[in-house]
């Protein structure tokens, strides 16, 4: 499953709409997933407040959506341009992987939330696929 | 034996109230063909599936969109027996349509997207969390035939 030329067109021009929102949106995608799947809160049991809109939540949102923003940039080769990133979360934070599928879904609902007429079911398919990539790339370090 | 709290009992029925069953059943079943093309294996019958076009604009597959939210319906005025309720859907899913469940989950993401778009800022968190917990419970009750 992996990106086409135009899956890679279509993540782009998707993401230039996106850009604008980034934060508010990475915001509401993390604010949601702690709420929905409260077992992902596990992780984050050093932050003062998990409520959605938080300060802790806000700046995590918006170093998600950093990191999103520059797997886009380097969507060509996202395992190597995302080997650092990866060795964070393999050595460091020790993120299950599984976690990863359920912050993708949560960035998904606030796309059709944020962007309902962008995210047409073309766009749905190809950025459903991207942020599979970026996990993939992502887990690239742990064993 | 599921316990809903009133909020999330409110907030199934207001979904369900509010959004359009001849356009979301159709938006969230054709969306989960797109997204999940092998999703299709099941529906070999139903003609042109070829590309996004031809799926979003399919006759069969907007029907069964709508037989899918009406099953769902059911589950929304039964929500205190879901797994009852779906007692012959689910024998139906396993022995005759032979559907693997975990495709019950793409299905129930599509559809979480369709009605957040439909829904918008309305769709808050908390409402977001109602709603999973009414899918996972429906999912459940669809895989609790299967042997």
């Amino acid at each position: 499953m992996s990106l086409t030329t135009k899956d890679k067109e279509t993540v782009k021009a998707f993401w230039a709409k996106v850009a604008p929102k980034a934060e508010d949106i990475g915001q509401d995608a993390l604010s949601r997933m702690l709420v929905v799947y409260p077992q992902t809160k596990t992780y984050f049991a050093h932050w003062k407040d998990l409520s959605p809109g938080s300060a802790p939540v806000k700046k995590h949102g918006a170093t998600v959506m950093g990191g999103v923003a520059d797997a886009v940039a380097k969507i060509d080769d996202l395992t190597s341009g995302l080997l650092n990133l990866s060795e964070l979360h393999a050595f460091t934070l020790r993120v299950d992987p599984a976690n990863f599928k359920i912050l993708a879904h949560n960035i998904l609902v606030v796309f059709a939330i944020r962007l309902p007429n962008d995210f047409t079911p073309e766009v749905h398919v190809a950025v459903d696929k991207f942020l599979a990539a970026v996990a993939r790339a992502l887990s690239e370090k742990y064993r | 034996m599921v316990k809903w709290t009133d909020f999330e009992r409110a907030t199934i029925q207001d979904i369900f109230s509010k959004i359009d069953y001849e356009v979301v059943g159709p938006a969230a079943f054709s969306r989960c063909l797109i997204v999940y093309p092998w999703t299709q294996r099941y529906f070999g019958g139903f003609g042109n599936l070829y590309n996004a076009a031809a799926i979003t604009s399919n006759p069969k597959v907007a029907a069964h969109g709508k037989v899918v939210i009406a099953g769902l319906e059911k589950a929304v005025k039964n929500m205190d027996d879901i797994k009852t309720t779906y007692k012959d859907l689910s024998v139906l899913h396993s022995e005759k349509l032979q559907v693997d469940p975990d495709n019950f989950n793409l299905l129930a993401d599509c559809l979480t997207i369709v009605v957040a778009g439909q829904m918008g800022a309305a769709f808050t968190p908390e409402v977001h969390a109602a709603f999973q917990k009414f899918l996972a419970v429906v999912v459940a009750s669809l895989r609790k035939q299967y042997y």
